[in-house]
Parts: C-alpha cells; sequence; structure tokens
C-alpha cells in the first residue's frame, strides 16, 4: 500500500497528464461521433452569451449584402405568390409548397465556422423557442445543417461541411438516391456518393434534398454537379457538386420542423 | 504574489477572446489561422508547480473547445505542450534553466525563438492529429501544422516583443 502511494506521488505529473489528455481524447472521439451525449458545445449559457453580444455589433459589417439577398428572397416568393403556385422549373424554397407538415422557425446565425474539419454553428433559438435535435437547417437558397445541442436559448447546428455529417440528396432530374458528404477539403464542394452507375449524370445537375429523411421536405436546393467519376468498384458515381449556399457568410436561416416525425418514426419502429 | 495571480488571471482571459472571437476566424488562405493562447502555458512561470500548470492548460484548452465546438483538440494538445514543457525548457536554453533563474523578458533571442518554435510545433501538431483524426491524410496534417506553426511563431514574437516592458 505504501509503494503504491508512494508510486503514485512520484508520477503524479504524468498520471494527470495521462488523465487529463485521456479526458480530451474521450471528448475528441465523441465529437466524432453523431449525437453522442457530450457537454462541451457552445451552446450554453457562457459561449451563446459571449457570441451572441459580438454578433450584435459584427451583425452591421454585413447588413448591406444579408439585405440584398433577403430581398431577393422576398422578390422569388412575390412572385411565386403572384403567379398563383405556379411552380417553374426554378429553385423554389416555399413554406407554401410543404403543406402542413413543416413548421418554420426564423433564426439567426450567431457563430459561423467552415475552416475546420468538423464545423459546428451556433444559432440564436433554443428550447424557449421549441427549437429540439434533428430539425433541418436551410438559408434562402439552400440546405445549412442539422441541429445537434440545444441549451434554452441557443442551439448548435452540424453543417453540412461536417466530415461526420450525411445528408440523403437526389438528382433532380432522374430521382436517383445518394447521400452527401464532405471530404473536408473545400467550403465551396461538397460530395455526393452512390449514384448508382445508371443513372445519366451530367455535369450542371441540380442536386436536392430527397425527403426521406424526415429531416428535410424534398426540394430543398443543394448545388450542381461539376464534376463525376466511377469509383473504385465502377459501381457508383463520385460526384464533386458545388454549394448554391455560400457558407463562408451566411446569416439568416430558418429552421424546418417536421411535425409529422414521431409517426414516421413509430411506423418504422414497429416493422 | 497576488499580482502574479491577476496577471496571470487577466492573461488567461485576454487570450481566450483573443482566440476565439478574432484569430479563429482569420482563415488565411482558407485555413491558416494562429493559435496564440499557447503563450499563456509558453510565459507560464518556470518556477511554479508544474501540477497547476497541467490542470491550468487543460482548463484552457477546454475553454477554446467550448467556443470553437472541437470536442477536445485543444485541451488535449494543451495538456501535452505543458508536461513536456520541462524538457523543451531544458533543451532550448541549457544552463540557465537548470540554475531556475529564467525571465522570459531577459533571455536572448535566439533561445526564446527555439523554445517558441518546439513548443509551436509540437502543439500544432497533436491538435491537427486529433482535428483530422486519420493517418491517410497525414500530409495534409503537416502541412497545416507547418503553415500554422509559422502564422502563430510570427505573432507570439510580435506579441511578446509588443507587451514586455522594459526593465531598466
Amino acid at each position: 500500500m505504501q509503494q503504491i502511494i508512494n508510486f503514485i506521488i512520484r508520477n503524479k505529473n504524468f498520471l494527470l497528464f495521462l488523465l487529463l489528455f485521456g479526458f480530451s481524447l474521450l471528448f475528441t472521439i465523441q465529437s466524432h461521433s453523431y449525437h453522442k451525449s457530450k457537454f462541451i458545445n457552445s451552446a450554453n449559457f457562457l459561449t451563446g452569451g459571449v457570441y451572441n453580444s459580438i454578433n450584435n455589433v459584427s451583425s452591421y459589417f454585413n447588413l448591406k449584402s444579408q439585405n440584398q439577398l433577403l430581398s431577393e428572397e422576398n422578390k422569388q416568393l412575390r412572385s411565386l405568390l403572384l403567379n398563383n403556385g405556379i411552380n417553374a422549373d426554378s429553385i423554389f424554397v416555399d413554406s407554401l409548397m410543404f403543406g402542413k407538415s413543416y413548421r418554420f422557425y426564423t433564426s439567426n446565425i450567431i457563430k459561423n465556422s467552415y475552416s475546420l474539419s468538423n464545423n459546428v454553428l451556433t444559432l440564436n433559438k433554443g428550447k424557449t423557442d421549441s427549437i429540439k435535435q434533428d430539425f433541418g437547417v436551410i438559408s434562402s437558397k439552400g440546405i445549412i445543417g442539422i441541429i445537434d445541442k440545444t441549451s434554452n436559448n441557443y442551439s448548435t447546428v452540424i453543417s453540412i461541411l461536417n466530415t461526420t455529417s450525411s445528408i440523403s440528396a437526389l438528382l433532380k432530374n432522374t430521382n436517383h438516391l445518394g447521400s452527401l458528404i464532405w471530404d473536408g477539403d473545400s467550403s465551396e464542394f461538397t460530395q455526393l456518393t452512390d449514384i448508382p452507375k445508371i443513372a445519366p449524370v451530367k455535369i450542371g445537375d441540380t442536386i436536392i434534398t430527397s425527403g426521406q429523411s424526415s429531416i428535410f421536405p424534398k426540394g430543398i436546393p443543394i448545388g450542381v454537379v461539376t464534376e463525376f467519376k466511377l469509383d473504385q468498384a465502377e459501381n457508383y458515381y463520385e460526384i464533386n457538386l458545388k454549394l448554391f449556399n455560400d457558407m463562408t457568410s451566411v446569416e439568416h436561416v430558418y429552421i424546418i420542423e417536421n411535425v409529422n416525425k414521431e409517426e414516421i418514426k413509430n411506423l418504422l419502429s414497429n416493422n | 504574489m497576488n499580482s502574479i495571480f491577476s496577471i496571470h488571471t487577466i492573461r488567461f482571459i485576454a487570450l481566450v477572446f483573443v482566440q476565439v472571437l478574432i484569430l479563429n476566424h482569420i482563415n488565411f488562405l482558407g485555413y491558416i489561422n494562429p493559435y496564440i493562447y499557447i503563450l499563456f502555458i509558453a510565459l507560464f512561470p518556470v518556477k511554479n508547480n508544474r501540477v497547476v500548470l497541467i490542470m491550468l492548460s487543460f482548463l484552457l484548452g477546454i475553454t477554446i473547445d467550448m467556443f470553437s465546438d472541437t470536442g477536445g483538440i485543444h485541451a488535449g494538445a494543451s495538456v501535452f505542450i505543458a508536461y513536456i514543457r520541462p524538457l523543451i525548457l531544458k533543451s532550448s536554453f541549457g544552463m540557465i534553466y537548470e540554475h531556475q533563474s529564467i525571465k522570459f523578458n531577459t533571455v536572448d533571442f535566439g533561445s526564446k525563438l527555439t523554445y517558441f518554435t518546439l513548443l509551436t510545433v509540437l502543439h500544432h501538431f497533436v491538435l491537427f492529429s486529433l482535428e483530422i483524426f486519420s493517418i491517410s491524410k497525414i500530409i495534409f496534417i503537416f502541412q497545416k501544422t507547418l503553415f500554422s506553426s509559422i502564422f502563430t511563431i510570427i505573432i507570439s514574437i510580435a506579441v511578446t516583443i509588443i507587451f514586455t516592458r522594459k526593465s531598466k
């Protein structure tokens, strides 16, 4: 017993180092796996509050460009309204299209991030605004990510620029289903895999959300195909696509709640 | 004793805020950011207890991690350099360290540069290994370590020169 205590006292620095390094490793591994419970996130009272007060000032700097984006969106919505729902085959983001099964909330990004390999954003809406895990987040131009952690007033979003995220997407022309991932390289491009070889992919094709994951409605725009090739086994395409969103300057976003999600989940778990 | 304590508290808070509010958003050439919060670990008094330094480094790292949603990568890297700091001190300052009389304001520039370089490169290597977390991207880890280290070293040397009081 004496010797054990002596050993601990002699190596207390090393043991402390091992303990704390182990903790950090644990947190790191948790952050690499999807939706694992963790308490080191920026949606808490302290970090959310700091980011919010800084954002109150810094949002003035790009007021002009954000206003332009919003007025463009207004124009789009107004033209849809006046043309009485006649849907041209352009990009559409319209709450009217999705019937009553999706509920929308507006929010602002108070911390943006796009240069890491696992990017997480912070929003200024939380539990008090009935935001929950697994709600979708989009902007006027396209998809942004999925809500991960929520605190009372803030929430974090797993961005599509995150190597752990995977969202089901499809080719708009042919309805071939694939999954959207990110290789961690450029904030302008993401990758689409699992599109079968038989699909007629062309450069310039639009990719939209599939609506099969019960997070996003069908038809939220994602990006256009810029490059494609067959994978090593030559069964599926690996597609590089350019995002519609400029992920480096997003601010105003919409959070989407699927009202029927519980019902879908129950139905699936019964099988 | 009290003034040393308050100086380090202020330095801790100031470095965290500068790091998360300004330096994390530089993204020079897409991904190059300086991480100068390690100055807190570099300039921590040599005579003080090692246990305290290791604990404070963990606290510093986990605070940065909380702000930037990165799990535990900054905490891990900070604890690592805090643990091996005596080794680096010995190899870059040699004899002066043996006599326990290092004052960071007075040591000559060359050995200070060696000290910062070793500390920064080790920190960044652990940091980016944990962030990217895959052996197959080892080239990318080295690339990020190299560029960010250069950036960090330049800024931390500049900061230490600017904030040094001239003692006559």
